[in-house]
Protein backbone atom coordinates (compact mmCIF):
# COMPACT_ATOMS: atom_id res chain seq x y z
CA UNK A 1 0.00 0.00 0.00
CA UNK A 2 3.20 2.60 0.93
CA UNK A 3 5.07 1.37 -1.89
CA UNK A 4 2.05 1.93 -4.50
CA UNK A 5 1.29 5.34 -3.01
CA UNK A 6 4.70 6.28 -3.17
CA UNK A 7 4.63 4.75 -7.03
CA UNK A 8 1.53 7.49 -7.74
CA UNK A 9 2.66 10.34 -6.28
CA UNK A 10 6.04 9.91 -8.00
CA UNK A 11 4.18 9.32 -11.58
CA UNK A 12 1.59 12.32 -10.86
CA UNK A 13 4.95 14.57 -10.15
CA UNK A 14 6.81 13.26 -13.14
CA UNK A 15 3.37 14.11 -14.79
CA UNK A 16 3.57 17.44 -13.74
CA UNK A 17 7.70 18.03 -14.30
CA UNK A 18 6.43 17.05 -17.90
CA UNK A 19 3.40 19.58 -18.49
CA UNK A 20 4.79 22.49 -16.75
CA UNK A 21 8.69 22.34 -18.44
CA UNK A 22 7.43 21.80 -21.93
CA UNK A 23 4.12 24.78 -21.58
CA UNK A 24 6.39 27.03 -19.99
CA UNK A 25 9.52 26.78 -21.48
CA UNK A 26 10.08 24.70 -24.45
CA UNK A 27 7.70 24.79 -27.00
CA UNK A 28 4.60 26.40 -27.05
CA UNK A 29 1.90 24.61 -29.01
CA UNK A 30 1.43 25.19 -32.62
CA UNK A 31 5.35 25.95 -33.11
CA UNK A 32 7.65 23.56 -33.64
CA UNK A 33 11.44 24.41 -32.46
CA UNK A 34 13.92 26.60 -34.45
CA UNK A 35 17.20 25.98 -35.18
CA UNK A 36 19.21 29.59 -33.38
CA UNK A 37 22.79 29.67 -34.30
CA UNK A 38 24.26 30.96 -37.41
CA UNK A 39 22.69 31.52 -40.78
CA UNK A 40 19.31 29.07 -39.70
CA UNK A 41 17.78 31.97 -37.72
CA UNK A 42 14.15 31.27 -39.17
CA UNK A 43 14.71 28.39 -40.86
CA UNK A 44 13.80 24.40 -39.64
CA UNK A 45 14.43 20.96 -41.17
CA UNK A 46 10.42 20.80 -40.73
CA UNK A 47 9.91 24.13 -43.02
CA UNK A 48 12.37 22.95 -45.59
CA UNK A 49 10.67 19.31 -45.94
CA UNK A 50 7.01 21.36 -45.78
CA UNK A 51 7.78 23.90 -48.31
CA UNK A 52 10.10 21.76 -50.69
CA UNK A 53 8.47 18.27 -50.84
CA UNK A 54 5.22 19.03 -52.68
CA UNK A 55 6.82 20.91 -55.28
CA UNK A 56 8.22 18.40 -57.97
CA UNK A 57 11.90 20.30 -59.09
CA UNK A 58 12.60 20.70 -55.73
CA UNK A 59 14.89 17.93 -54.68
CA UNK A 60 11.60 16.03 -53.43
CA UNK A 61 9.19 13.71 -55.20
CA UNK A 62 7.12 16.12 -55.30
CA UNK A 63 3.99 14.24 -53.84
CA UNK A 64 0.60 15.75 -52.68
CA UNK A 65 1.34 14.23 -49.28
CA UNK A 66 4.17 15.49 -46.88
CA UNK A 67 3.97 12.13 -45.01
CA UNK A 68 4.82 9.47 -47.63
CA UNK A 69 7.58 11.51 -49.20
CA UNK A 70 9.35 11.74 -46.39
CA UNK A 71 8.89 8.20 -45.01
CA UNK A 72 9.93 6.57 -48.94
CA UNK A 73 11.59 9.63 -50.35
CA UNK A 74 14.07 11.56 -47.78
CA UNK A 75 13.97 8.22 -45.69
CA UNK A 76 13.69 5.34 -48.05
CA UNK A 77 16.37 3.12 -45.96
CA UNK A 78 14.78 4.00 -42.91
CA UNK A 79 11.64 2.71 -44.26
CA UNK A 80 13.36 -0.65 -46.26
CA UNK A 81 14.62 -1.66 -42.48
CA UNK A 82 11.10 -1.30 -41.08
CA UNK A 83 10.01 -3.44 -44.24
CA UNK A 84 12.94 -5.99 -43.10
CA UNK A 85 11.59 -5.75 -39.50
CA UNK A 86 8.44 -6.75 -40.44
CA UNK A 87 9.78 -9.43 -42.63
CA UNK A 88 11.80 -10.90 -39.68
CA UNK A 89 8.87 -10.85 -37.40
CA UNK A 90 6.73 -12.97 -39.51
CA UNK A 91 9.09 -15.42 -39.60
CA UNK A 92 9.97 -15.47 -36.07
CA UNK A 93 6.28 -16.12 -35.86
CA UNK A 94 5.65 -18.72 -38.23
CA UNK A 95 8.96 -20.48 -36.70
CA UNK A 96 7.68 -19.98 -33.35
CA UNK A 97 3.61 -21.68 -33.80
CA UNK A 98 5.18 -24.41 -35.90
CA UNK A 99 7.90 -25.49 -33.90
CA UNK A 100 4.70 -26.00 -31.33
CA UNK A 101 2.30 -27.43 -33.64
CA UNK A 102 5.29 -30.04 -34.58
CA UNK A 103 5.51 -30.98 -31.07
CA UNK A 104 2.53 -31.60 -30.65
CA UNK B 1 -14.01 -23.04 -36.75
CA UNK B 2 -17.23 -23.42 -38.00
CA UNK B 3 -18.48 -19.56 -38.15
CA UNK B 4 -20.37 -17.26 -36.12
CA UNK B 5 -24.46 -16.73 -36.30
CA UNK B 6 -26.40 -15.52 -39.20
CA UNK B 7 -25.99 -11.73 -38.68
CA UNK B 8 -21.76 -11.78 -38.45
CA UNK B 9 -22.22 -13.62 -42.05
CA UNK B 10 -24.45 -11.16 -43.75
CA UNK B 11 -22.53 -8.32 -42.56
CA UNK B 12 -19.41 -9.36 -43.43
CA UNK B 13 -20.37 -10.56 -46.57
CA UNK B 14 -22.07 -7.08 -47.51
CA UNK B 15 -18.83 -5.32 -46.22
CA UNK B 16 -16.13 -7.26 -47.18
CA UNK B 17 -15.91 -5.69 -51.10
CA UNK B 18 -15.92 -2.10 -49.61
CA UNK B 19 -13.18 -3.11 -46.87
CA UNK B 20 -11.14 -4.52 -49.71
CA UNK B 21 -11.73 -1.65 -52.12
CA UNK B 22 -11.02 0.67 -49.56
CA UNK B 23 -7.47 -0.40 -48.62
CA UNK B 24 -6.74 -0.66 -52.19
CA UNK B 25 -7.94 2.96 -52.79
CA UNK B 26 -5.66 3.71 -49.16
CA UNK B 27 -2.64 2.06 -50.85
CA UNK B 28 -2.73 3.81 -54.64
CA UNK B 29 -3.59 7.10 -52.80
CA UNK B 30 -0.95 6.77 -50.67
CA UNK B 31 1.03 9.69 -52.30
CA UNK B 32 -1.63 12.06 -52.66
CA UNK B 33 -4.06 11.51 -49.35
CA UNK B 34 -3.06 10.52 -46.17
CA UNK B 35 -2.24 6.98 -45.51
CA UNK B 36 0.10 4.85 -47.75
CA UNK B 37 1.47 1.05 -47.99
CA UNK B 38 1.17 0.51 -44.15
CA UNK B 39 -2.08 1.30 -42.99
CA UNK B 40 -3.82 0.14 -46.33
CA UNK B 41 -2.16 -3.26 -46.10
CA UNK B 42 -3.46 -3.22 -42.72
CA UNK B 43 -6.95 -2.64 -43.94
CA UNK B 44 -7.03 -5.15 -47.04
CA UNK B 45 -6.01 -8.03 -44.05
CA UNK B 46 -8.55 -6.69 -41.75
CA UNK B 47 -11.32 -7.33 -45.20
CA UNK B 48 -9.77 -11.03 -44.63
CA UNK B 49 -10.13 -11.20 -40.80
CA UNK B 50 -13.75 -9.83 -40.98
CA UNK B 51 -14.19 -12.96 -43.42
CA UNK B 52 -12.10 -15.44 -41.64
CA UNK B 53 -14.58 -14.46 -37.96
CA UNK B 54 -17.76 -14.68 -39.84
CA UNK B 55 -17.70 -17.76 -42.16
CA UNK B 56 -13.98 -20.16 -40.21
CA UNK B 57 -10.89 -20.05 -41.49
CA UNK B 58 -11.97 -22.88 -43.93
CA UNK B 59 -13.87 -20.18 -46.51
CA UNK B 60 -10.86 -17.49 -45.70
CA UNK B 61 -8.27 -19.95 -46.86
CA UNK B 62 -10.58 -20.61 -50.06
CA UNK B 63 -10.02 -16.77 -50.22
CA UNK B 64 -6.60 -15.89 -49.48
CA UNK B 65 -4.71 -19.51 -49.17
CA UNK B 66 -1.54 -19.45 -46.69
CA UNK B 67 1.01 -20.69 -49.95
CA UNK B 68 -0.97 -17.12 -51.67
CA UNK B 69 0.18 -15.24 -48.33
CA UNK B 70 3.97 -16.44 -48.27
CA UNK B 71 4.22 -16.10 -52.02
CA UNK B 72 2.23 -12.58 -52.22
CA UNK B 73 4.66 -11.33 -49.41
CA UNK B 74 7.85 -12.76 -51.26
CA UNK B 75 6.63 -10.50 -54.34
CA UNK B 76 5.97 -7.36 -52.35
CA UNK B 77 9.47 -7.54 -50.62
CA UNK B 78 11.13 -8.30 -54.73
CA UNK B 79 8.82 -4.63 -55.87
CA UNK B 80 10.46 -3.07 -53.00
CA UNK B 81 14.05 -4.17 -53.47
CA UNK B 82 13.52 -3.81 -57.45
CA UNK B 83 12.30 -0.40 -57.11
CA UNK B 84 14.92 0.63 -54.84
CA UNK B 85 17.66 -1.16 -57.36
CA UNK B 86 16.41 1.26 -60.77
CA UNK B 87 17.93 4.01 -59.31
CA UNK B 88 21.06 2.20 -59.05
CA UNK B 89 20.43 0.85 -63.02
CA UNK B 90 19.43 4.43 -64.53
CA UNK B 91 23.06 5.73 -62.57
CA UNK B 92 21.97 7.55 -59.48
CA UNK B 93 21.69 5.75 -55.58
CA UNK B 94 19.93 2.85 -54.26
CA UNK B 95 16.40 4.00 -53.12
CA UNK B 96 16.83 7.55 -55.56
CA UNK B 97 13.90 8.36 -57.75
CA UNK B 98 14.51 7.38 -61.09
CA UNK B 99 10.67 7.55 -62.27
CA UNK B 100 9.55 10.92 -64.29
CA UNK B 101 7.81 12.88 -61.34
CA UNK B 102 4.59 14.32 -63.36
CA UNK B 103 2.21 17.01 -61.92
CA UNK B 104 1.43 16.88 -58.41
CA UNK B 105 -2.07 16.23 -57.67
CA UNK B 106 -2.33 13.75 -60.24
CA UNK B 107 -2.55 9.67 -59.73
CA UNK B 108 0.33 9.58 -61.76
CA UNK B 109 2.69 11.51 -59.94
CA UNK B 110 5.86 11.41 -57.61
CA UNK B 111 7.48 8.72 -59.62
CA UNK B 112 8.60 5.95 -57.25
CA UNK B 113 6.50 6.17 -54.02
CA UNK B 114 3.41 4.78 -56.21
CA UNK B 115 5.68 1.15 -56.85
CA UNK B 116 7.18 1.13 -53.40
CA UNK B 117 3.62 2.08 -51.84
CA UNK B 118 1.78 -1.07 -53.73
CA UNK B 119 5.02 -3.05 -52.88
CA UNK B 120 4.57 -2.47 -48.82
CA UNK B 121 0.73 -2.54 -49.31
CA UNK B 122 0.77 -6.34 -50.35
CA UNK B 123 3.70 -6.89 -48.59
CA UNK B 124 2.25 -5.80 -44.97
CA UNK B 125 -1.39 -7.83 -45.91
CA UNK B 126 0.28 -10.91 -46.79
CA UNK B 127 2.54 -10.70 -44.17
CA UNK B 128 -0.24 -10.30 -41.53
CA UNK B 129 -2.44 -13.08 -43.06
CA UNK B 130 0.52 -15.32 -42.63
CA UNK B 131 0.62 -14.59 -39.30
CA UNK B 132 -2.73 -14.99 -38.91
CA UNK B 133 -2.90 -18.36 -40.67
CA UNK B 134 0.48 -19.81 -38.69
CA UNK B 135 -1.56 -18.59 -35.39
CA UNK B 136 -5.07 -20.12 -36.06
CA UNK B 137 -3.37 -23.82 -37.39
CA UNK B 138 -0.92 -23.84 -33.99
CA UNK B 139 -4.48 -23.61 -31.99
CA UNK B 140 -6.58 -26.14 -34.16
CA UNK B 141 -4.11 -28.61 -33.55
CA UNK B 142 -4.21 -28.00 -29.77
CA UNK B 143 -7.97 -28.40 -30.10
CA UNK B 144 -7.67 -32.20 -31.88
Amino acid sequence: MMRRALAIGLVCAIGALLVFTVSNYLLPFGTFPQRKFENFENQSVAQVYLENAPIAGAGGAGSANVVTSIVWDYRGYDTLGEATILFTAVCGVAMLFRAAKERD
Amino acid sequence: MAGMTLIVKTASRLLFPFVLVFGIYIVLHGHLTPGGGFPGGVIIVAAIVMLLLGYGAEVAKVKFSPLQASVSENIGSLILVATGLLGLFVGLNFMKNALPLGTTGNLFSAGFLIPLNIGVGIKVAAGLAVILYAMLTAFEEEEK
